[in-house]
C-alpha cells in the first residue's frame, strides 16, 4: 500500500453527504446493529467517492440481507446463501464494479457454508460483510450456527444443544483465505477503519460483525460491552489504528501483524478474549478475476478465432488430410 | 501395399449398422470412431452411438461391460442409430452376449468374434466361447470367427492396444472404405497423442485390411456421394460448447455432471480463445448462482448440467425468471429420478424445465433435435434470453451428447454474436422494470449504467423494483412476466406438419427422438398409411398451429423417450393414466385425447420399436374425440 490508512481516512471534501448513499429509509427493528453497520458502509462510500453506479451490494435472505434495498448503489437481494456465487459471477465478469456482500450468520455459515468455504479459494475481490447476531430475526427466532450453548430460540426451547461454529477459526483455516477481520457494531470508528481495511484488501475481504439483535437476543453482549477488558483490541498501522481516547478504553489491547496467520489463529482461537481488528491479511493471494480473465472482443476478432474453431471440426470437400472430425 | 481386388462383388445396401464392442479400455470407441469418421469423409450419411458401460472399469470379459461404439452408415444423410446391429465386431463372446440379450442384433447378423478364447488355458473361457458360439450357429446369425490376437502379436506385443487398430483395417476392407482415408485418420487419432503411436497402429490397420481381403469373403458396399460442401463432424456436446462460443456468450459455469459435462470439456479448452471462460463452481447452485450474477452485469451466462443438477438449479431458475434476468440452462438429459441412469438416454425433465421452480415462473423451454440443432439452439437460446429478459432452458439428452453427425458447416454472422452490456445513462424517470403493457418487456439496467441504480430483488416487487407490500402490486408484476411469453410466442412461425398434412395418424415428437420418428412414419407411408409427423422445437411457449394440425388427423401420438402408462396394464384406465411429458402438456393445452407411448431403456428410441407401436394404434378404432 502506497498511502496509510491514517492518510486516507483524512482524505479532504466529500464529494456527497451521507445521505446520497442511502436510498429507503430501514426497517431494521430500532436498535439494530444492521444499522450501525449500514452507516458505517456509507462512511466509506462517502470517504472512498465511490460512484454509485459502479458499486453493487450482493446480499441473500435474512434481515441483513435487507441490506442493498436501502443503499443507492445497485443492489442484488437473491437467495438464501447464495449471495456469494452471485457476487462472484459479477466480480469475475465486470472487475471495474465494487462488489460488497452483505450476508448474516445463517446465510453464511448455515445454508451458504460451501459457498462461503470456496469463495475464499476463488479468492475474488469482495468486501464480505457478515452480520452475526447469533440467531435467525426474519423468520422470528431460530438457533443458527452461531448460537451461543444455552440460548433459548423458538426451535430450542430447551436451550441451543452445540458449540457454536466459530466463523473465525473457519475462516483463517480456509485455503487462500486473504483477509479476516472480526468487528463489533458498538464500536464505529474501529468498524470504520476495518471497512476501509477491507475495502483496500486486493482480494476477498471476509468481516465477521458482531451485531446486535434487540427483538430476540436482546442484551447478548452487554458482558463485552459493559467491560471493554474483555476485548482483545487487535491494532496496527495499516488496519485498525484507535485515537488514544478510545484505545485506553481497552486494556487489552495487542499490536498485532496481519501477516502472521499462526498468531491471527491463535488468537480466533482463544474464546476468552474477542478479538477486534483485522486477524490476517496477505495481498499476494491472486484474484479470481486476474486468473481468469473475460475478454471481450471486437465482432471481427470474433468471427476469425470462431471460424477457426469450426475449422478444427471441418471435413472440406476433396480432403485427403484428416486433421479434425475425430 | 496394393490393393488387392475383392474376390466378389460387392453387395450394394442403402444403409448398414455396425457395432464394434469390447471390454472398456481395448479402443472399441476409438475404432468405432474412426471408422465413422472415414466413412463420413468419404460422403456417407453416418450416426454414431457410444456403447458405454455404466461402471468406469467394469470387469473384463462381462456381460455388463461392453463398451465400444455405433456406427450407421447410409447413402444420405440420417438423424437416428437405426434398428438393430447388422455387422458385430467383438473382442469377446461376453461383450457380444450382452449385446445380443440386449436384443441389438437384428436377425441372422454378422458376427466377427475374436477366436483366441477357444484356445485359453482356462477352461471355464474356453466353455463359455464355445456356447456363445454354438448359440449363434444355431440361430442363423453368420458368424466369423477372426484370430486378432494372434494376428496382432506379430506386430505388437500387447494386442489389447492393437486390436482397435485391426478391427478397423477389417471393417474398411469389408466396407470398401479408402484406405488412404483410413491411414490419415490413424495418424490423426494416434499423432495427437505419440508421434511413435503411428507407425505401428497404421500397420495393425494394413494388416485387418490385409487379413479381411484374404480370409473374409464379405463386401458391402454403401455408396457415397463425395461432399461438394465442407461439413463440421462433432458430437451434440461439442456442438453445444461450439453454440456457446458462437452467441457470443462469455461466461459458463458448470459443475461435473454426467451427460453434460463432456460439453464443458471441450469449452474449457476453447472458451479462452474467444475470450470466455468456463468457471467450475463448487456445486450446481453456485454454478446457476454465478452465471445469474455474470448476466445481471453483463452479457447473457450459461450454465449447462443434466437432471439432478437441474433439480438443483431450480430456485436460482426461478430467481433469474423474477428479476428479468437472461440466463440460458442447458439440460443434458440422462435417465431419472433421482441418480437414475446417469450414462443413458432419457426425455423425462420436460415437465420440470416447463413447470419447475415454485410458483408461477413463466420461462422459455426449447429442445434439440439432432447434432446441427444443438449448435444453432444455443445461439437462438441466448438470443430469446436477452431480448426477453428471461430464463430460456435448452434441453438436449445423453443420445445427442455422445453421438456424431455431419452436419454443414455453418458460416458465421454477426449477429449471432450478444450485443456489448449497456452502459449508457438511463434516462430520468426511467424505472428498471418499465414493463410494456403490449409486451410486458422492459429496458434492462446494467450495474455501471449511472442513473440505473435499484436493488433487484427476488421479492415480489413493483415497476421500480420496490418490494411490493400491496397485492395488486404482485399480480401486476406476474401477469407482465407471464405477457412475455405470450409476446414471445406471437413471434413463432406455425408449425409444418411432416408426411402427410392429414389422415390417419399425426406423430408429435421433440428433442432427439427426431430421427427415428421420421423413419418410422416414412414405413407407414409406404405402407399405404396416411401419417403425418410433428417435431416440436419450442415445448414453451407452442408454437401456433399445433391444435389445427391435430384435427386434421383421426388419432394424436407423442412419441417420447419417457415413460407412460399403459392401457395394458389392468390397475391403469383413463382416469389414472399418467403420460408421457409432452403428452400432458398437449392434452391439457388442446383438450385432445392426445395418446402417448414411449419407453425408458436408456437408450434411444429406434425407428422399428417406433413402427411398431405406431402400427399397434392405426389398428385400433378412432377415439371418438378426436374424430369429432
Amino acid at each position: 500500500m502506497t498511502t496509510t490508512l491514517r492518510e486516507r481516512l483524512r482524505q479532504p471534501a466529500e464529494d456527497h453527504p451521507l445521505e446520497f448513499y442511502q436510498c429507503a429509509v430501514s426497517r431494521w427493528c430500532t436498535g439494530c446493529g444492521d444499522n450501525a453497520i449500514m452507516s458505517a458502509v456509507q462512511r466509506l462510500c462517502r470517504d472512498e467517492h465511490l460512484p454509485p453506479e459502479k458499486t453493487v451490494f450482493v446480499s441473500g435472505i435474512g434481515c441483513s440481507s435487507r441490506f442493498p434495498h436501502y443503499m443507492n448503489g445497485y443492489g442484488f437481494h437473491g437467495l438464501h446463501g447464495r449471495a456469494l456465487p452471485v457476487a462472484e459471477g459479477i466480480k469475475l465478469r465486470r472487475p471495474d464494479l465494487h462488489v460488497f456482500v452483505t450476508t448474516g450468520d445463517g446465510d453464511c455459515t448455515s445454508i451458504g457454508a460451501g459457498h462461503w468455504l470456496h469463495a475464499f479459494r476463488y479468492n475474488p475481490d469482495l468486501t464480505v460483510i457478515m452480520h452475526d447476531n447469533g440467531i435467525y430475526g426474519l423468520t422470528k427466532s431460530q438457533a443458527s450456527p452461531t448460537s451461543r450453548i444455552g440460548i433459548r430460540t423458538n426451535t430450542t426451547p430447551r436451550g441451543a444443544y452445540l458449540e457454536p461454529l466459530d466463523p473465525l477459526s473457519v475462516a483463517l483455516g480456509a485455503t487462500n483465505a486473504s483477509f479476516v477481520a472480526q468487528v463489533v457494531d458498538w464500536l464505529p470508528q474501529v468498524l470504520s477503519q476495518v471497512l476501509t481495511a477491507a475495502f483496500h484488501h486486493r482480494g476477498l475481504a471476509f468481516i465477521r460483525v458482531l451485531q446486535r439483535c434487540p427483538e430476540y437476543l436482546d442484551g447478548l453482549f452487554d458482558p463485552w460491552i459493559n467491560d471493554p477488558s474483555r476485548i482483545r483490541l487487535l491494532t496496527h498501522a495499516d488496519a485498525v489504528d484507535p485515537d488514544p481516547a478510545l484505545a485506553r478504553a481497552f486494556p487489552n489491547r495487542e499490536a498485532h501483524d496481519p501477516s502472521d496467520l499462526g498468531r491471527a489463529r491463535r488468537i480466533a482461537a482463544d474464546h476468552d478474549l474477542l478479538p477486534v481488528g483485522v486477524l490476517y491479511r496477505n495481498p499476494a493471494i491472486p484474484t479470481y478475476e486476474d486468473l481468469r480473465p473475460v475478454v471481450h472482443l471486437s465482432p471481427d476478432e470474433m468471427e476469425q478465432r470462431i471460424e477457426a474453431e469450426l475449422d478444427r471440426f471441418t471435413i472440406w470437400p476433396d480432403d485427403g488430410g484428416v486433421e479434425g472430425g475425430g | 501395399m496394393t490393393t488387392r481386388a475383392p474376390t466378389r462383388p460387392a453387395t450394394r445396401l442403402d444403409e448398414h449398422v455396425v457395432d464394434i464392442v469390447s471390454d472398456s479400455g481395448e479402443g472399441a470407441q476409438t475404432c468405432g470412431q474412426s471408422f465413422a469418421a472415414i466413412a463420413a469423409r468419404m460422403g456417407n450419411g453416418i450416426w454414431t452411438v457410444e456403447i458405454i458401460p455404466a461402471e468406469i472399469q467394469p470387469p473384463a470379459r462381462s456381460i455388463a461391460g461392453a463398451s465400444g461404439n455405433r456406427t450407421r452408415l447410409a447413402t444420405h444423410p440420417i438423424r437416428t442409430g437405426g434398428d438393430a446391429a447388422d455387422l458385430v465386431v467383438a473382442f469377446n463372446e461376453q461383450v457380444l452376449l450382452g449385446r445380443l440379450r440386449a436384443g441389438e442384433l437384428a436377425p441372422g447378423s454378422v458376427v466377427l468374434l475374436e477366436s483366441c478364447w477357444a484356445d485359453d488355458p482356462d477352461p471355464a473361457v474356453v466353455a463359455s466361447y464355445a456356447a456363445v458360439t454354438d448359440e449363434l450357429r444355431r440361430d442363423g446369425y453368420d458368424l466369423r470367427e477372426v484370430p486378432m490376437e494372434q494376428e496382432c502379436l506379430r506386430i505388437v506385443e500387447d494386442p489389447r492396444r492393437g486390436k482397435n487398430m485391426f478391427a478397423l483395417g477389417l471393417l474398411c476392407r469389408v466396407y470398401g472404405l479408402d484406405l488412404d482415408l483410413a491411414r490419415a485418420q490413424v495418424r490423426s487419432v494416434f499423432g495427437k497423442k505419440d508421434a511413435a503411436l503411428v507407425a505401428p497402429n497404421v500397420q495393425l490397420l494394413e494388416a485387418g485390411w490385409d487379413w479381411a481381403d484374404e480370409h473374409l469373403d464379405l463386401r458391402y458396399e454403401v455408396p457415397a456421394t463425395p461432399p461438394t460442401e465442407p461439413r463440421i463432424v462433432v458430437n451434440g456436446n461439442t456442438a453445444l460448447a461450439l453454440g456457446v462460443m458462437a452467441s457470443g456468450m462469455e461466461v459458463c459455469a458448470m459443475y461435473p455432471i454426467t451427460p453434460a459435462t463432456s460439453a464443458s470439456h471441450y469449452l474449457s479448452e476453447a472458451f479462452e480463445r474467444v475470450g470466455g471462460i468456463v468457471h467450475q463452481a463448487e456445486d450446481e447452485i453456485a454454478a446457476v448462482n454465478f452465471a445469474i450474477g455474470a448476466s445481471y452485469a453483463g452479457t447473457c451466462a450459461v450454465t449447462i448440467t443434466s437432471g439432478p443438477g437441474y433439480s438443483l438449479k431450480q430456485e436460482a431458475i426461478g430467481l433469474a425468471v423474477m428479476g428479468e434476468i437472461p440466463l440460458v440452462v442447458i439440460n443434458v438429459q440422462r435417465g431419472g429420478p433421482s441418480t437414475g441412469q446417469p450414462t443413458k438416454a432419457e426425455q423425462g425433465d420436460l415437465l420440470t424445465a416447463v413447470f419447475g421452480s415454485h410458483g408461477d415462473a413463466p420461462k422459455i423451454v426449447m429442445a434439440a433435435s439432432d447434432i446441427e440443432d444443438c449448435f444453432h439452439s444455443v445461439i437462438t437460446a441466448r438470443r430469446i434470453a436477452e431480448t426477453f429478459h428471461t430464463v430460456v432452458v435448452l434441453l438436449s439428452d445423453a443420445s445427442l451428447a455422445t453421438a456424431q453427425q455431419p452436419f454443414p458447416r455453418p458460416v458465421f454472422r454477426p449477429e449471432w454474436l450478444a450485443a456489448p452490456a449497456d452502459q449508457s445513462p438511463v434516462p430520468e424517470g426511467a424505472h428498471p422494470y418499465d414493463w410494456d403493457e403490449r409486451t410486458g418487456l422492459a429496458r434492462r439496467f446494467v450495474p455501471g449504467q449511472p442513473g440505473g441504480m435499484h436493488c433487484l430483488t427476488g421479492l415480489a416487487h413493483d415497476h421500480g423494483s420496490r418490494v411490493a407490500y400491496d397485492p395488486m402490486v404482485n399480480e401486476d408484476a406476474i401477469r407482465h412476466r407471464s405477457r412475455k411469453l405470450a409476446a414471445f410466442q406471437q413471434t413463432l412461425a406455425p408449425v409444418r406438419v411432416s408426411g402427410d398434412d392429414d389422415g390417419d395418424l399425426l406423430v408429435i415428437g421433440w428433442g432427439s427422438t427426431r430421427g427415428a420418428i421420421e423413419e418410422a412414419v416414412e414405413r407407414l407411408r409406404e405402407d399405404g398409411h396416411r401419417v403425418g409427423r410433428l417435431h416440436l422445437r419450442f415445448l414453451q411457449p407452442l408454437a401456433p398451429g399445433i391444435g389445427e394440425a391435430m384435427a386434421r388427423f383421426d388419432r394424436v401420438v407423442c412419441v417420447e423417450n419417457n415413460w407412460s402408462d399403459r392401457l395394458e396394464d389392468p390397475l391403469v384406465d383413463v382416469d389414472n393414466r399418467r403420460f408421457g411429458n409432452l403428452a400432458w402438456l398437449l392434452r391439457a393445452r388442446y383438450l385432445v385425447d392426445v395418446d402417448s407411448w414411449g419407453q425408458v431403456r436408456g437408450r434411444p428410441l429406434t425407428p422399428g420399436e417406433i413402427e411398431s407401436a405406431l402400427r399397434a394404434r392405426l389398428a385400433r378404432p378412432v377415439p371418438e374425440e378426436v374424430r369429432a
